[in-house]
């Protein structure tokens, strides 16, 4: 199944990246490929077959007691920030 | 050479007091400034650092402390945060980024003694299978430097063998340590999903990611792995079972020891490449080993189902890279959206954006059962073949790659035929079993692996195996030409 330029840019836009017009065809080009390729898992027989989001069995998300184990780093974590005020990361405006 | 000594060689001449953990630290630090340059596979250095904890290593055995690993250079994957230092995953969209603290797997060797002399050069957020998606450019293959070193830990596998540490960390999320190796001769092991923490590993793919070594022996490997494996309450998918004494089992004898050789491996293997691996066969076969052929029915579905969990579950992991908090940022952002768009669509190179776009489309509405859903019903089917397989035999055998190194831009343009590069590693992740590649010879002057891989934790039977294949074969001592020196 070929993608379509549409396709990529509804995809493009699902996960917040830019396309330049010039890559635009690659794109198009390489995912429609790859799908093409995975395509092939409709060959298997999975009726009655779990689906396995991990890959050791009976593995369940292992809780801690509610009690506090961190503390503040703000300043160390932020040193990395491009733009920082007052403790908060700046932005374009995202309000009018 | 002290670069081509073992890590418990270089223990008992540090211990004997013949060099100092800071001689040895320069020694290495000399050879990556007249190396590397050639090859690329340190893209960060940290001589100072490194000296320091070479002088705290010298301090510490003078008190009498005798850990293997104390004041033993190592090489990072820039793909584990350290403290203070940058952290760049490969990526253009990092390399800005300086880590606050230190991922588990570096703590742990630090605790160890560990002296660190940098980072290395990786495909780009661990994605790529020849170290060419690196922002910082390719890595080249010391044994052939028109070659690629494979990927994604294609810097840590060419320093390996280059000898510009003793050993170097790595990362395998479909075959990144394990075709490294075997494509750079150096022993590769990628332990059982959980064993190795990946808090502060930064993340591709949360359920097939693992955290291993890259060494020039089974026995190195053994030792580093003893060091970096264990329970960690900081990783949620950290597994809690006892480290067994890896080193301890190396040298038990392999009689008895059921060796499957896999059908769907072999097929297809061009004639060179598959009688090294019946000669490799020969060797342990000769120790005690009995083969069996086995087949492993839904193996060859285990690259079209990696493409879609991997890149699902690295569309996810991604978006964590916003050009808000740290990492990349664009100039001069018009609103929100071109600040995210542009920062990502700037600060990612091609083969990242394909993947999230791929796993981003194989999540979305409308394909969500067609493709996600159905590759984590495939790779129960290939898990279960694995499972099966095993009541049959202890290991499974067969070639690491399908060929040697192949040239530096010969696959780049074509995802398929590069990602076809994995196709005898990426079973193991998917069913997050133990996995390791080890030199079994040349071909064309190239190094060409084994690959062994067994049930969950079985990694001392792994080291164990090639260990034995180690004292009677010498691969695995075989120097690049022009860095035997």
């Amino acid at each position: 199944m070929n993608l379509t330029r549409q396709d990529v840019e509804k995809i493009a836009h699902l996960a917040r990246l830019s396309i330049t017009e010039q890559e635009m065809p690659v794109y198009v080009t390489s995912l429609s490929s790859i799908v093409n390729f995975v395509d092939d898992l409709s060959r298997a027989q999975t009726d009655a077959v779990q689906p396995m989001a991990h890959p050791l069995d009976g593995q369940h998300q292992r809780l801690r007691a509610d009690v506090v184990s961190e503390s503040d780093h703000r300043e160390k974590y932020q040193a990395n920030a491009p733009a920082v005020q007052a403790g908060l990361y700046v932005v374009p405006r995202v309000i009018e | 050479m002290l670069h081509n000594l073992s890590i418990g060689e270089l223990g008992r001449s540090l211990t004997a007091g013949e060099i100092s953990s800071v001689e040895l630290a320069r020694h290495f630090l000399g050879r990556i400034e007249r190396l590397n340059p050639a090859l690329n596979a340190v893209i960060t250095l940290t001589a100072d650092h490194a000296l320091n904890e070479a002088a705290a290593a010298d301090r510490r055995r003078a008190a009498g402390d005798r850990a293997p690993l104390l004041g033993i250079p190592l090489i990072h994957k820039d793909i584990f945060c350290t403290d203070g230092v940058r952290t760049s995953c490969g990526s253009r969209m990092l390399d800005n980024f300086v880590a606050p603290y230190d991922a588990t797997v570096v703590t742990r060797l630090k605790d160890a003694g560990a002296v660190m002399l940098g980072k290395a050069n990786m495909d780009e957020f661990a994605m790529g299978s020849s170290n060419e998606t690196s922002f910082y450019g390719p890595v080249k293959n010391p044994w052939d430097l028109s070659k690629v070193p494979g990927g994604s830990s294609g810097g840590s596998a060419a320093a390996a063998a280059a000898r510009l540490a003793a050993y170097t960390t790595g990362t395998d999320t479909g075959g990144s340590i394990r075709q490294p190796a075997a494509l750079t001769g150096v022993t590769g092991v990628k332990p059982t999903y959980g064993r190795v923490s990946r808090f502060g590993m930064i993340a591709f793919a949360s359920s097939l990611d693992q955290a291993g070594v890259l060494a020039r022996s089974a026995a190195d490997a053994a030792i580093v792995l003893q060091a970096m494996a264990g329970f960690d309450p900081q990783d949620s998918t950290s597994i809690d079972t006892p480290v067994p004494d890896y080193s301890a089992a190396l040298d038990q004898p392999l009689a008895g020891l059921k060796i499957g050789l896999l059908r769907e491996f072999f097929e297809g293997l061009e004639a060179r490449n598959s009688a090294l691996i019946h000669d490799a066969l020969k060797v342990y076969r000769s120790l005690g080993a009995q083969t069996v052929d086995v087949s492993l029915p839904h193996l060859p579905l285990s690259v079209p189902t990696y493409y879609v969990v991997a890149p699902a579950e690295c569309s996810s992991n991604l978006s964590r890279f916003d050009g808000v908090r740290f990492g990349y940022r664009c100039k001069e952002p018009r609103d929100l959206l071109d600040l995210y768009k542009r920062s990502r669509g700037e600060g990612f190179g091609a083969e990242v954006k394909r993947r999230i776009m791929t796993g981003t489309y194989v999540l979305s509405a409308g394909y969500f059962d067609a493709y996600y859903l159905k590759a984590q019903k495939v790779r129960r089917l290939i898990t279960d073949d694995f499972r099966a397989a095993f009541t049959q035999v202890d290991l499974l055998i067969g070639p690491t790659t399908p060929t040697p190194a192949f040239a530096i831009g010969a696959k780049i343009d074509d995802p398929i035929t590069m990602y076809l590069n994995d196709i005898y590693t990426i079973g193991a992740n998917l069913a997050g079993l133990p996995g390791l590649s080890l030199p079994c010879g040349f071909v064309d002057g190239l190094p060409m692996g084994l690959q062994l891989i067994g049930p969950h934790f079985s990694e001392s039977k792994l080291l164990n195996a090639a260990h034995r294949f180690q004292t009677a074969t010498d691969w695995h001592h075989r120097s690049p030409p022009g860095y035997e020196q």
